[in-house]
């Protein structure tokens, strides 16, 4: 760049330092593109340079131009900046004035999401049980999520997992646990037996499709107690199963099967029927949860000593059972917020799921 | 797994139907994915010849058949296919039969004159594939009368199971039959394999090199074979699992997979370098061109197989290209190894290969069966590609797996719930090959079968699985070794109780309620876990709807509301805007606004109970109510529409405190709000200098361009771990005087930047025993205040507490308000 470019592109960005708003920014700017600019008037002049020199000229002044505009671009982004700073500045408020007496809304426009409504669900029905609720991080280590639960790291089951990690720390390799059963681990470290506890809570899987949702929610149950026996499962699951979906004669069908985490396994269906969706008739059976009696491993890797102590445990999607029980056709609005979908299935505020009431 | 019924049955005699195996298959834990029986909607469809073909009398595109459908009758049939000629063998249905590829059932009828009694199908007629360019041309040697189904080999239903990780053994044809049989459903045909004996050297010597690549491997060779297609039953069993034939060694390989569970190995001799096949670790930089046409980059916990000229198999995984038999091949050698699950399991998933081979080793393979497995195969190669087999080679030896369990009575009852006698126990386990050792009274001691690496396995057997003991890191050492040796003494027996329960099915355990802990159970909910139940429901009375959002987000996105430290961003995110675990909910239901708004809802009011996530500890996990409010309030006759405000969002923060049982009054608002909200419209409800409770405020507006949201937004958060337990449950005494209360009213002028708060402040401090409240009524600014000034209207309630007031003490005290007022703000009464 020849010595009267560089004296204008310096001059220029003098001038922009200097430019205290928007205003003054578009008068350097005008000044130097503009129609009588500068800058405008040396390219207008290229004509007039000798043919020999005009190439390199020309592409100085390209060049230059290039230079300036950016120069511009970027004030104006700090001037942008400290002009909606000013503006913040004076639509200031008082934020100590008192709230409004009363809400933007009404409890009529307002909803309890349906999952959070089967989790009261849950809660009230379990809870008539003696379970209490228990819950934990998203964040677990490896440990509480597989290892303590019996899945080592080459175990076949953890393919099935699909699970989410975030990065290594302190050598070890946090995940999004992909399923409650984690706090079962936390729960049997911490407190004594006996133990009863339900954890609602949400689980990830790297899995996204028309059934599967990156993140969902299961509900875990955790019983361990002298003398609790696999009869004792059964029971617990047929009496929530039928108090749930609200049909004292629910078919309930119990299947041998398979968890690292509990043995015997079973994996439990319900009647329905597959051409209507009714629950409870129909002739065909719907797997709805698994479960099982605890594994000794499970019980001996948090401390309890399995010749003293059983018991058993179950998980099951919260999601699964929500669309069952309300006819909810699709698995993805649950995570939406659409309001029109939330509008539907929600349930009002001013009648929780209570016994007395009915849940 | 899926296998025929008729494969089925080489291994188990039974009378059983398709649906009575489904029903016990399921029991049993083998649960049944589906059946497919292609042949049962053809059922009723025969082989047919045309006797006849002519052009039909009344139609240009029609023909004329006279068809002899097999049972001494001759029917007219009207067909419009190109391909119907004189003497032609097709397939024929008679009036009555449903036409599965059209849906409709056949009536005779005539067609232009000419009666149509039957008729000739095509492929796709049948519903066997696309294929109607003409009838169904069969060979001239099929049988004349026969079931269409029955001569193609489609009546053999397809069974599919999903096998769990534990059972290694049912993914064969015969460890399925083996367990079918024990749950009563027929008899387990014995199985043998007769020695071949071998008539030269083996050509190729197995070398273990590493213990850790192969435990124990035999191999033979086979010269002067002929390795052309398999034999149709054999192709056809094949198909019927979905496997594609390739040549018939191959395809014996595959077969003994699934039949017997037992993946093998052929190598073409001629391929091969050298005279040592030597099971190794993968040296560093070794590569393997695998069968599926892949090449592998080996590492060193890679066991393979290799050569002169290097790994010519990932041992237990997959074969290598180089070194397989093909149509050419003259000489092979079968490879018959067992080898670590562990490893097997790691280097599948490491390079991603899921083959039929690896899921069987990664599960564990009957350890003993080795040389049984060798002999077989030895004979069905020789059956079906001739030639003479060579002496066996082998290295290492069979590994110490044989182990003992033992089975209490009453843990059946006390474990199980299911009161069985000794002797139906004894005799399930006995079914499924757990030999009897000793037995008294209380209990039986059995041999674990060499296929059961699931039961009562530990690390000194050949197992998968299991694992062994991972214990809590802080447990105290006297109970954590309590609890590993109660451990050790009860987990075969759990086994076991297993076995037992799972052969008579679950159904049989009879349902017994839980006990009660108490009449009256305490409640679920722990204090903290009320609270967020109550805000949930306090949030939606005030007229919003809760919504459940992903937990994470796009880092551009979540870096507009706080931190994104790299320690929370998914190494493996499903999509590149999922990636960040959010800093607030309130950014993902912004989001979720902005999905509203683009559809025509802009005016929504979201709130979600959700985390915040500020490192990965558990305490880096903050339970939050956080809401938004976006666009306007309803138009409505009674109340106009009003965009929504900051003080909405104050309001909604405050309503959650308020009814969390938060004392309202010592709370104080600060001004320094998260730099997502409008820092002059916005602040941070704390309660002590320390403990911050809720944010609020109007979204900042460079929030709003981010996320193409029209505005106007608030937002709030509630942080429901900083809200304390209440400190009493029960409430004092109220405040109850018996003297009227005295109501006076004051409007001070005061500069803009004076917080109404203080000066209300100032007027509750004057006598905390007299003044009962200070509430502000009214904000006034315009004629008769000052530019830059604002006018505070309050109401002091003066409650008298021992006698009535006179006059001159109440305007006493209003001038000590007023001082106050003054002394506080700078504020000047306003006259």
């Amino acid at each position: 760049m020849t010595e009267d470019l560089s004296a204008l592109l310096a001059r220029t960005e003098a001038e922009l330092a200097a430019a205290a708003d928007l205003r003054a920014l578009d008068a350097v700017r005008v000044a130097v593109l503009g129609k009588s600019g500068s800058l405008t008037a040396l390219l207008k002049g290229l004509g007039t340079v000798p043919a020999e020199q005009r190439k390199d000229r020309g592409a100085a002044l390209n060049r230059l131009k290039g230079a300036i505009e950016a120069a511009l671009d970027a004030r104006r982004v700090v001037l942008d900046a400290a002009a909606l700073d000013a503006r913040l500045a004076a639509e200031r408020m008082d934020v100590t004035l008192p709230p409004r007496p009363f809400a933007a809304g009404t409890a009529a426009e307002g909803g309890i999401h349906p999952i959070a409504r089967t989790m009261e669900e849950l809660t009230a029905l379990f809870g008539a049980m003696g379970f209490a609720v228990a819950e934990g991080p998203d964040i677990e280590s490896d440990w509480h999520n597989f290892g303590a639960l019996n899945i080592p790291d080459h175990h076949p089951a953890r393919q099935d997992h699909d699970t989410f990690y975030l990065p290594e720390a302190n050598g070890r390799r946090p995940v999004l646990r992909t399923h409650t059963s984690p706090v079962q681990i936390r729960t049997m470290i911490t407190q004594a037996p006996p133990i009863r506890v339900i954890v609602p809570g949400r689980t990830y899987r790297a899995d996204h499709d028309a059934t599967h949702s990156p993140m969902f929610h299961q509900v875990e149950g955790l019983v361990i107690d002298r003398g609790i026996t696999l009869g004792h499962l059964k029971g617990c699951l047929v009496d929530f199963l039928r108090a749930f979906f609200g049909i004292s004669d629910l078919p309930v069908r119990f299947r041998s099967s398979y968890f690292p985490f509990t043995e015997p396994s079973m994996e439990v269906d319900i009647g329905w029927s597959r051409k209507t969706g009714e629950l409870g008739q129909g002739g065909d059976w719907l797997e709805i949860l698994g479960s099982g009696m605890v594994h000794p491993k499970v019980l001996a890797n948090c401390g309890i000593d399995p010749r003293e102590w059983q018991g058993f445990a179950f998980g099951m999607g919260i999601e699964r059972i929500t669309m069952l029980k309300h006819g909810i056709p699709d698995l993805r609005p649950f995570y939406e917020a659409d309001i029109r979908w939330l509008r539907h299935y929600a349930s009002s505020p001013l009648a929780p799921a209570t016994l007395h009431e009915g849940v | 797994m899926k296998f025929t019924l008729s494969w089925l049955r080489d291994h188990l005699d039974t009378e059983a139907g398709v649906d009575e195996i489904a029903r016990t298959l399921n029991a049993i834990g083998l649960e049944v994915e589906g059946i497919e029986d292609r042949g049962a909607a053809l059922a009723s469809f025969r082989i047919a010849r045309v006797i006849e073909a002519v052009q039909h009398p009344n139609a240009d595109r029609l023909r004329a058949l006279r068809v002899d459908v097999g049972d001494g009758r001759e029917l007219s049939v009207v067909c419009g296919a190109p391909n119907a000629r004189t003497g032609m063998m097709g397939v024929a249905a008679l009036p009555g039969a449903f036409i599965p590829g059209t849906g409709i059932t056949l009536k005779a009828g005539e067609i232009r004159g000419v009666k149509s009694e039957a008729m000739m199908l095509s492929a796709r007629e049948m519903g066997l594939g696309d294929d109607h360019s003409g009838i169904v041309d069969l060979p001239a040697d099929a049988p004349l009368g026969e079931s269409y189904v029955k001569w193609a080999g489609m009546d053999d239903p397809v069974i599919e199971i999903s096998v769990t990780p534990n059972r290694g053994d049912a993914l064969s044809v015969r460890g399925i039959a083996r367990d079918l049989a024990a749950a009563g459903l027929g008899t387990l045909k014995p199985w043998s394999a007769p020695a071949v004996a071998g008539a030269y050297k083996a050509p190729l010597n197995w070398k273990i090199e590493d213990p850790r690549a192969c435990l124990w491997v035999l191999g033979r060779a086979v010269r002067g074979v002929k390795n052309g297609p398999s034999p149709k039953w054999l192709q056809d069993r094949l198909v019927a699992i979905g496997l594609r034939p390739i040549s018939a060694l191959v395809d014996i390989t595959n077969y003994f997979t699934f039949d017997v569970g037992r993946p093998l190995h052929v190598f073409d001799v001629a391929k091969v370098k050298g005279t040592d096949l030597t099971m190794r670790m993968a040296r560093a930089g070794e590569t393997l061109v695998a069968l599926n046409g892949k090449t592998y980059a080996l590492t060193e916990e890679d066991g393979v197989i290799a050569d002169a000229a290097g790994p010519e198999a990932l041992g237990g995984v997959i074969g290598g290209e180089h070194s397989g038999c093909d149509e050419g091949t003259t000489e092979c050698f079968i490879e018959c190894a067992l080898f670590d699950p562990v490893r097997i399991a790691l280097s599948g998933r490491r390079h991603d290969v899921r083959t039929d081979a690896r899921a069987r080793f990664e599960r564990g393979l009957d350890p003993a069966f080795l040389p049984d497995a060798l002999e077989a195969a030895t004979r069905m190669i020789i059956e079906l590609c001739g030639g003479e087999a060579s002496e066996v080679s082998f290295a290492g030896a069979e590994p110490a797996w044989k182990r003992s369990a033992t089975l209490r009575f009453d843990r059946v009852r006390d474990y199980g719930g299911l009161d069985l006698p000794a002797d139906e126990s004894v005799a399930r386990l006995a079914r499924l090959g757990f030999a009897v050792q000793a037995r008294d009274a209380e209990k039986v001691t059995v041999a674990v079968p060499s296929w059961r690496n699931d039961v009562a396995g530990d690390l000194s057997a050949y197992r998968a699985g299991g694992g062994t003991l991972t214990q809590f890191e802080g447990l105290d050492p006297a109970r954590a070794a309590k609890a590993a040796e109660g451990q050790a003494a009860i987990e075969p027996e759990c086994d076991l109780v297993e076995e037992v329960l799972r052969l008579g099915g679950l159904d049989a355990v009879p349902a017994v309620s839980l006990p009660a802990v108490a009449v009256i159970p305490p409640p679920a909910f722990t204090a903290k876990q009320a609270r967020a139940a109550l805000a949930r429901r306090v949030l939606a009375a005030r007229g919003m709807q809760e919504a459940v959002t992903f937990a994470f987000m796009e880092a551009k996105t979540a870096a507009l509301f706080g931190e994104t430290p790299e320690a929370l961003r998914l190494v493996n995110p499903i999509a590149a805007d999922l990636d960040q675990m959010r800093p607030t909910p309130v950014a993902s239901l912004l989001l979720a606004a902005a999905r509203n708004a683009a559809r025509g809802f802009a005016d929504v009011a979201l709130a979600e109970l959700g985390a915040a996530y500020r490192d990965i500890t558990p305490d880096g996990q903050a339970a939050v109510a956080a809401g938004v409010r976006h666009g306007a309030t309803p138009r409505h006759v009674a109340a106009p529409s009003r965009p929504v405000d900051a003080l909405d969002a104050k309001g909604d923060a405050l309503a959650v405190l308020d009814a969390l049982r938060v004392p309202m009054a010592a709370l104080q608002v600060t001004a320094d709000a998260p730099g997502f909200y409008h820092p002059g419209r916005s602040g941070v409800v704390r309660q002590g200098p320390k403990t911050v409770l809720a944010t609020f405020g109007e979204v900042h507006p460079k929030v709003l361009a981010a996320l193409d949201l029209p505005g106007p937004a608030v937002a709030f958060e509630v942080f429901l771990d900083a809200v304390p337990d209440p400190k009493r449950r029960k409430k004092g005494a109220p405040d109850l005087p018996p003297f009227q209360p005295v109501r006076r009213d004051f409007a001070f002028i005061v500069e803009e930047k004076v917080a109404a708060d203080a000066l209300l402040r100032a007027a509750r401090g004057v006598d905390r025993a007299l003044i009962a409240d200070v509430a502000l009524f009214d904000v006034y600014r315009g004629k008769g205040v000052p530019e830059g000034s604002k006018s505070l209207a309050i109401e002091v309630t003066i409650q008298p507490r021992e006698a009535t007031l006179t006059d001159a003490q109440i305007e006493a005290l209003a001038d000590r308000v007023v001082a106050a007022v003054v002394k506080a703000t700078g504020a000047v009464l306003r006259a």
